[in-house]
């Protein structure tokens, strides 16, 4: 009943190609960014905003990263990791050596960078595909984490191999990185910065961008046929995403962790990415945040629920039932709907457009 | 006959191609379009072509048939660049080259379509037809990542051009439907709309009519013959339908392992004792 499009009719194009056509839709988003804008910072507690908001924000970058690689142009990277790392380490190297520079322009230079490194890794696209490029990528992966720790100039010459963000203000008197830095400034600079990023990646995939990617991805012969050049297609797809994913390592190692050593960028994480695309939803922006919601939030609502029921429970069998109860919950997400969270999202949009009333 | 079809000052006269007896040639034509002299095409010991030459003139519809393996689809995959012939050459608007390339070839005007349907299945019929714009969308990155000021209206006004396509194929129910999810027909139908969507000076249909029913293969006859008329587009198609063939086409190459085995329009092609045997056998006694 609620949801519905009768008597919304659209006369231009330009309305029918808003990102959400329907009334309900944008009013649903308004009361979104309302309560992440105002109600989040307001009832959330330090804690919460730091250990949940936080990574939530950054992974779901990432995962928008590879979600446009992956979903979109259909060249499955395991180099997540390794890209991540990138931006961390350029950032660093940045922020040291250019202590006047603003911290966004150093996240947006460091996903530059890492967008460089990432189209030079995705030469290899244009020859192998799928699983084999999935194996080629892993080069990227090991090489680049083992450049980062072996040599000492990414670290400064630092003993223990770890980076640590230099304190810096993002707007005059608010600390985003170092000690003095707030779990408030961080959580709304997260919040705005992503919501931007998130919408320019929305408008590239809807747009010329995301038409030849999606064409390379779905019938790589037809695309050449209608003259997309699968060079240029693979290898903007490649540099668009290892930018953001460039971006979400340097936030990562300044805003989230504040220091990081190299270790924390090996493979493990660049399945964790992987899994909230798929889980999330191949081909989909929304499916980036809902996988990224998914992978940071359940094991953590396991983790307090299980300490709630019974709290004399001991943390080890807490942290080995969390897996197996995640685990399942992935395998039956998957034969529920292979397609993701977005896709199932979409299914209850339509059901809801019928309800109550299905006939 | 749909009120389309009526709206326009000289219908055609050969909509109901499948019973109409078979017209005369329409117009003349003089102006070549594109020339394949001499092609030859192996791969490994199979020949696929041997010294194929013929020509395609500016706004017919020049017909490929004969029988499977005949190398007709070879020889579209030739003209539009993604076979490279061993011997030969291709002079498509008065240019001569040995190959062609893909790209080059969607540059100056030839598309296609697929013998099994090519389109891309995530995708929805209108952005399936969008994509067949992307060569003469021009805005850059950073327009694009904002999807506002002239990007937008760079996007407006090629989907201008989209709908009329859509509505020219009457398709309009379907605009936002994934293509996976239609039927064949359909699929048949949005691929003819992307492949008009590059508004190709010369447009390459393998077997446009394979599997459809009458209705199906009447409608398409006439979008071709009414692409062909309005839009001024010259046709080369591959169909085993002989009596379409005979019906829609100004001239008609007929190809036999590889070979041609005549050249000429619909009438000289029919009465060819060479065509006959290669269609119904000849006894070898």
């Amino acid at each position: 009943m609620l949801y519905r499009e009768a008597g919304q009719f659209k006369t231009s194009y330009a309305k029918d190609q808003a990102i959400f056509p329907i009334r309900q839709d944008r009013i649903l988003m308004a009361i979104l960014i309302a309560i992440a804008v105002l109600g989040v910072p307001a009832l959330a507690s330090e804690y919460f905003l730091e250990t949940i908001f936080v990574p939530f924000l950054i992974f779901a970058l990432a995962a928008i990263g590879l979600n446009i690689l992956t979903g979109y142009c259909g060249q499955l990277s395991l180099g997540t990791g390794g890209f991540m790392a990138c931006g961390a380490f350029f950032a660093y190297k940045l922020a040291t050596a250019f202590p006047e520079l603003h911290l966004v322009i150093i996240f947006l230079l460091s996903g530059l960078g890492t967008a460089l490194v990432g189209a030079a890794f995705g030469l290899p696209s244009l020859r192998i595909k799928g699983f084999y490029l999935a194996v080629a990528t892993l080069a990227a992966q090991f090489f680049l984490v083992w450049m980062f720790n072996k040599f000492d100039w990414w670290t400064n010459y630092s003993a223990s191999g770890v980076i640590s963000a230099p304190p810096r203000e993002v707007v005059p008197g608010f600390f985003l990185t170092g000690n003095d830095a707030s779990a408030v400034t961080k959580y709304l600079f997260l919040v705005c910065f992503v919501a931007l990023m998130a919408l320019i990646a929305k408008n590239l995939v809807r747009g010329r961008f995301g038409r030849s990617w999606m064409a390379i991805r779905d019938m790589d012969i037809a695309a050449e046929i209608i003259g997309i050049r699968p060079l240029w297609a693979k290898l903007s797809a490649f540099a668009v995403s290892s930018f953001y994913i460039g971006v979400a390592g340097a936030l990562w190692a300044f805003v989230y962790t504040g220091s990081v050593e190299a270790l924390a960028f090996q493979i493990d994480r660049s399945f964790q990415v992987l899994f909230m695309v798929i889980i999330g939803g191949l081909g989909s922006i929304l499916g980036s945040f809902l996988g990224a919601a998914f992978i940071v939030l359940l094991p953590i609502l396991l983790n307090n629920g299980m300490l709630a029921i019974d709290p004399t429970i001991s943390t080890a069998l807490v942290s080995h039932i969390e897996f197996m109860i995640f685990g399942a919950l992935i395998v039956l997400f998957l034969i529920v709907e292979p397609h993701g969270l977005a896709r199932l999202w979409q299914i209850g949009k339509e059901k809801l457009r019928l309800w109550p009333f299905p006939h | 006959m749909t009120a389309a079809t009526l709206e326009r000052p000289a219908p055609p006269a050969q909509s109901d191609a499948s019973d109409a007896p078979a017209p005369t040639p329409r117009r003349n034509f003089s102006e070549e379009l594109l020339k394949v002299e001499d092609i030859s095409l192996s791969f490994g010991g199979v020949k696929a072509l041997t010294n194929i030459s013929f020509d395609i003139r500016k706004h017919e519809i020049r017909a490929i048939i004969g029988p499977n393996g005949a190398g007709k689809s070879s020889m579209l995959n030739v003209i539009n660049g993604f076979y490279h012939p061993q011997v030969g050459c291709i002079t498509y608007k008065g240019q001569t080259r040995s190959q062609m390339r893909p790209h080059e070839a969607a540059k100056t005007g030839i598309a296609r379509t697929f013998q099994n349907i090519a389109l891309f299945k995530g995708m929805s019929t209108l952005d399936n037809i969008m994509t067949g714009r992307l060569l003469k969308m021009r805005r850059n990155f950073l327009w694009q990542a904002l999807y506002w000021g002239p990007a937008l209206k760079e996007e407006l006004e090629h989907r201008e051009k989209v709908e009329a396509i859509i509505d020219f194929l009457e398709i309009q129910a379907i605009r936002k439907t994934p293509v996976g999810r239609l039927p064949y027909g359909l699929q048949k139908r949005v691929e003819l709309g992307r492949a008009l969507a590059m508004e190709p000076d010369l447009l390459l249909l393998d077997e446009p009519m394979a599997g459809m029913n009458v209705e199906e293969k009447e409608d398409m006859c006439r979008f071709i013959l009414d692409v062909n008329d309005e839009f001024g587009t010259t046709i080369a198609l591959i169909e085993h339908d002989m009596g379409v063939v005979m019906d829609i086409s100004d001239r008609v190459v007929v190809l036999d392992y590889g070979r041609l085995l005549a050249d000429g329009t619909p009438d000289e092609v029919r009465a060819n004792q060479q065509v006959i045997d290669a269609y119904l056998g000849v006894s070898h006694d």
